[in-house]
């Protein structure tokens, strides 16, 4: 896994660290204590009494559900927020860090799910913006740079042009750049906020290597994710926290995702019992030879009344281009779309919707939301002739369409008139799928529903687009998440490379064969 | 598992040196692109009228250019941040009545003391934008836009009814833009110098990158630690500061300086930036190409001259010239994200 060539030790990994697999780092002191920390914004008390040990050579897993304190933590030790009470030792010293210079500076580094880069410079200025090699006169040393940025990825196993600009590189290989950025500070705790969330499972491998070579070099870090089952393949140690507080503490050995769940929620979920018969409908979508140029080639596939179909595959296999296009976001060079039988005018939205199609897209915040609009016009925003009199948009009537569908979401809000912004990740997505809910679609096209967001409302989701499916709804799925496609879809479609390669109906699809038929290499799970 | 190291080893340099020759070759199109269109012009002018390619032709292009040149250097480094300095034009007012109004009141004043008059007059103006912007946060555009008026209020405020006329100023004064070698002005060659330094500057200093960074992404630059606001602040003193000698070089240029020297020049500084291939928004172009930018605009301006063509229709081409490039950016920015973007597939997978 690691590879053997360490180059001129930017990464201090000795020979004896390398191979050394976590066992004795157990015995070794803590590199990062938090003890009793707290934190209150206004009224609400984001974190009571969070506390957190993180070892050298450890990965250590830390989940719960949206709203546990996560994320205020990681936001504590990153320097972002600084805590109301509680104490950080770094190396037995203890230290504090008001800003996120003072975390960097004490060997704190984040790399956060969506990184931060500068998209118009370098992969290598990236790197050491602010702190570029110099050379004579104080001018920046571009070879350098470039050489010492090799030497931060090689080690990693990380192919990746130091000169090319960071504007499209995809969120897997920015995370990677904002690795090398913490490798080349030297921190020596590097917190990773739910970086897989955005991953397609190749890339989820790659940093799992990754994150090893990490912890083989003595580095401490600290995993967050909402997929528990990526934990117990990379953590060795876990903290399960619940309204604030740590809840459970303690290496992984011995434990099941289910002792987890049950720390993280503090009851049972209940498994989703076995798929009733599926009652097919008539075709509502039918996608002949849909192809754009360089994007995606010859996708055929329908999708019938009461149906889930899947479509899953890499991040960058083309799917969200597939949806787009059908739903008229994007255009297409070849090929032709039907709704319930009746050709569909490509490159208009307005059309989709009027057939009855509706996307709930990948990116709420961008796409889905108008963030600075109530919660109420959100959910209102796609029907507004309902609530409509003689051109005026009546906030009673707003309200009244509103809270119906909120209510049969179990959307969780204060007020309708706050902003939507207001509202969590998990609850922001069940408004957005309120608002294409209430127009009533024969098709619904979703587009990474889960992504982001805790254990409970995840399966809320679930269930929501399974009682769809039974009131006749199609529905489309997009979803990175094996586990999801297993769990909700009838009939699961994978598309590699802008094609769609693979079919499975629901019994026959498992992990293996769906990462497999998406990665293209079939040979790797064969018997 | 076995499968998967090789595709990561796979995934190799050639690509990786293919999209960087690729992204390379497209910015530095950029500014080949402009010296293009500027041939293409000169070749078809002088084609319709010969005259345009006299020496004195070729002096008054460089006339105009240079100033532009100049101030679009300031202008640039401003942009580059995600900022907008439209005081210039006013700041220039100022400055070019203030220095020449010097030679009349001191008499046998040395000509660099006028210089350093307008250059302190221009950071003086400088900090008043960089301050308002860096420390209050006040959007650039609002700022500046309201100190293009104040300072050109305060202009017509000082010189009243007033001017200063080429028979105060002396000789070697005004033999500063006029003297040169054949068809090039000698301070052609010094700003051409003064840009190619600038150039450098943004090139391969700390500093002049993190300019870069703060327009390319303002948060990421923040938490990498930059200090934005001392950079942000900088930026605008310069620019203030390079107005200033812009002033002094008009009033040397001109001899004739009224309440209303370099008005309306703030806009045609932004567009000889954005023309240049300087991002609006911030984080790319250079000052070359900047600078580039300004002698087109100069060139299309003494050409409709020549040709004699109303100058109404200058200010359309300009316009023109500002959709075209702009579009060209945004284009060539699409385009490149997805060339990139499809090489990253490529190593992916």
């Amino acid at each position: 896994m690691v590879p053997d060539a360490v180059h001129e030790g930017e990464i201090a990994a000795g020979p004896e660290a390398v191979n050394g697999p976590s066992s004795s780092a157990a015995a070794s002191e803590p590199l990062l204590v938090l003890e009793h920390a707290s934190k209150s914004f206004g009224a609400v008390r984001a974190l009571e009494d969070a506390s957190l040990e993180l070892y050298p050579g450890e990965t250590h897993g830390l989940v719960g559900e949206n709203g546990a304190g996560k994320s205020t933590l990681v936001k504590i030790l990153a320097g972002v927020h600084p805590p109301d009470g509680g104490v950080l030792r770094i190396g037995g010293r203890e230290v504090v860090v008001p800003n996120p210079a003072a975390a960097r500076d004490a060997g704190i580094a984040v790399i956060y799910q969506e990184p931060n880069l500068f998209p118009d410079l370098t992969v290598a200025e990236n790197v050491f913006m602010g702190r570029q090699p110099l050379r004579a006169g104080h001018r920046i040393d571009g070879k350098a740079m470039h050489r010492r940025v090799l030497d931060l990825l090689v080690p990693l196993g990380v192919r990746l042009d130091p000169e090319r600009i960071a504007r499209g590189l995809s969120i897997a290989d920015q995370q990677i750049v904002e690795i090398a950025k913490a490798l080349s500070l030297e921190a020596r705790v590097i917190i990773m906020d739910e970086p897989t969330a955005a991953l397609s499972a190749y890339e989820v491998q790659r940093l799992f290597r990754v994150v090893d070579t990490l912890r083989a070099s003595g580095a401490a870090v600290l995993f967050i994710s909402h997929r528990l089952e990526e934990v117990f393949v990379i953590c060795q140690r876990v903290t399960v926290m619940r309204d604030g507080r740590q809840v459970l503490s303690r290496p992984l050995e011995g434990l099941s995702a289910d002792d987890l769940v049950r720390a993280m929620v503090g009851r049972d979920v209940v498994e989703r019992e076995e798929r009733e018969q599926v009652r097919r409908g008539d075709v509502v979508l039918r996608v002949d030879r849909l192809t754009r140029e360089g994007v995606f080639v010859d996708v055929s596939f329908e999708v019938r009344s009461g149906e889930i179909v899947a479509l899953a595959g890499l991040v960058g296999a083309g799917r969200s281009e597939v949806v787009r296009a059908i739903f008229g976001i994007d255009r297409y060079d070849a090929g032709t779309v039907h709704v319930a039988g009746k050709p569909l005018k490509k490159g208009a939205p307005v059309a989709a919707m009027a057939a009855g199609v509706g996307l709930v897209p990948e990116d709420r915040r961008l796409q889905g939301l108008v963030m600075e609009l109530s919660i109420g016009g959100n959910i209102a925003l796609a029907s507004l002739k309902h609530v409509r009199h003689f051109g005026l948009v009546r906030r009673a009537a707003e309200n009244r369409f509103a809270t119906e569908w909120a209510t049969r979401l179990s959307l969780r809000y204060r007020r309708f008139s706050n902003t939507v912004s207001t509202l969590s990740g998990g609850n922001q997505q069940k408004a957005v799928l309120a608002k294409w809910l209430s127009r009533r679609p024969q098709l619904l096209i979703v587009d990474e529903p889960t992504r982001g967001i805790d254990v409970a409302t995840k399966s809320e989701v679930h269930r929501l687009l399974l009682e769809l499916a039974q009131e006749g709804v199609a529905v489309l799925m997009i979803s990175s998440e094996l586990p999801e496609v297993l769990r909700v879809a009838d009939r699961v479609l994978v598309m590699r490379e802008g094609r769609l390669v693979a079919e499975f109906p629901h019994q026959e699809a498992s992990e293996e064969s769906l990462v497999a038929a998406a990665t293209g290499q079939t040979e790797m799970f064969a018997p | 598992m076995s499968a998967l190291p090789d595709a990561v080893e796979g995934a190799g340099t050639e690509a990786g040196s293919g999209s960087r020759r690729l992204a390379d070759v497209i910015f530095r199109v950029r500014e080949f692109g402009i010296i293009a269109v500027l041939l293409v012009f000169v070749a078809i002018t002088s084609a319709i009228q010969p005259r345009f390619i006299d020496v004195q032709n070729i002096k008054f292009v460089f006339f105009n250019a240079v100033l532009f040149a100049l101030l679009a250097l300031g202008e640039t480094m401003v942009v580059l941040t995600r900022n907008i300095d439209l005081s210039v034009s006013s700041v220039l007012g100022l400055s070019a009545y203030l220095s020449a109004h010097l030679f009349s009141q001191v008499h046998g004043v040395p000509i660099v003391v006028v210089f350093l008059a307008g250059l302190v007059i221009g950071l003086a103006c400088g900090v008043v934008n960089g301050a308002i912007t860096a420390v209050a946060r006040v959007p650039s555009l609002v700022v500046t836009l309201a100190t293009l008026y104040i300072f050109r209020a305060l202009d017509v405020i000082i010189v009243g009814g007033g001017m200063v006329v080429a028979s105060t100023l002396p000789n070697s004064f005004l033999a500063i833009t006029t003297s040169s070698v054949g068809a090039v002005p000698y301070l052609a060659i010094v700003i051409a110098a003064v840009v190619l330094a600038g150039a450098f500057y943004l090139r391969s200093f700390r500093s002049g990158r993190e300019l870069y960074a703060i327009g390319s992404n303002p948060a990421a630059a923040t938490l990498a630690g930059i200090p934005t606001g001392k950079r942000i602040f900088s930026a605008f003193v310069i620019s203030g500061g390079i107005a200033g000698i812009a002033g002094v070089l008009w009033a040397a240029t001109y001899g004739t300086i009224d309440s209303t020297a370099g008005y309306g020049y703030e806009l045609t500084v932004v567009a000889a930036v954005v023309v240049g291939g300087v991002n609006i928004f911030g984080g790319s172009g250079t000052v070359t190409g900047a600078a580039l930018g300004a002698l087109l605009l100069a060139t299309i301006n003494q050409a409709l001259y020549v040709l004699g063509i109303s100058s109404f229709w200058d200010l359309a081409i300009d316009g023109f010239l500002i959709v075209v490039a702009i579009s060209l950016d945004h284009w060539i920015s699409v385009r490149l994200t997805s060339a990139l973007r499809k090489r990253s597939l490529q190593h992916a997978t």
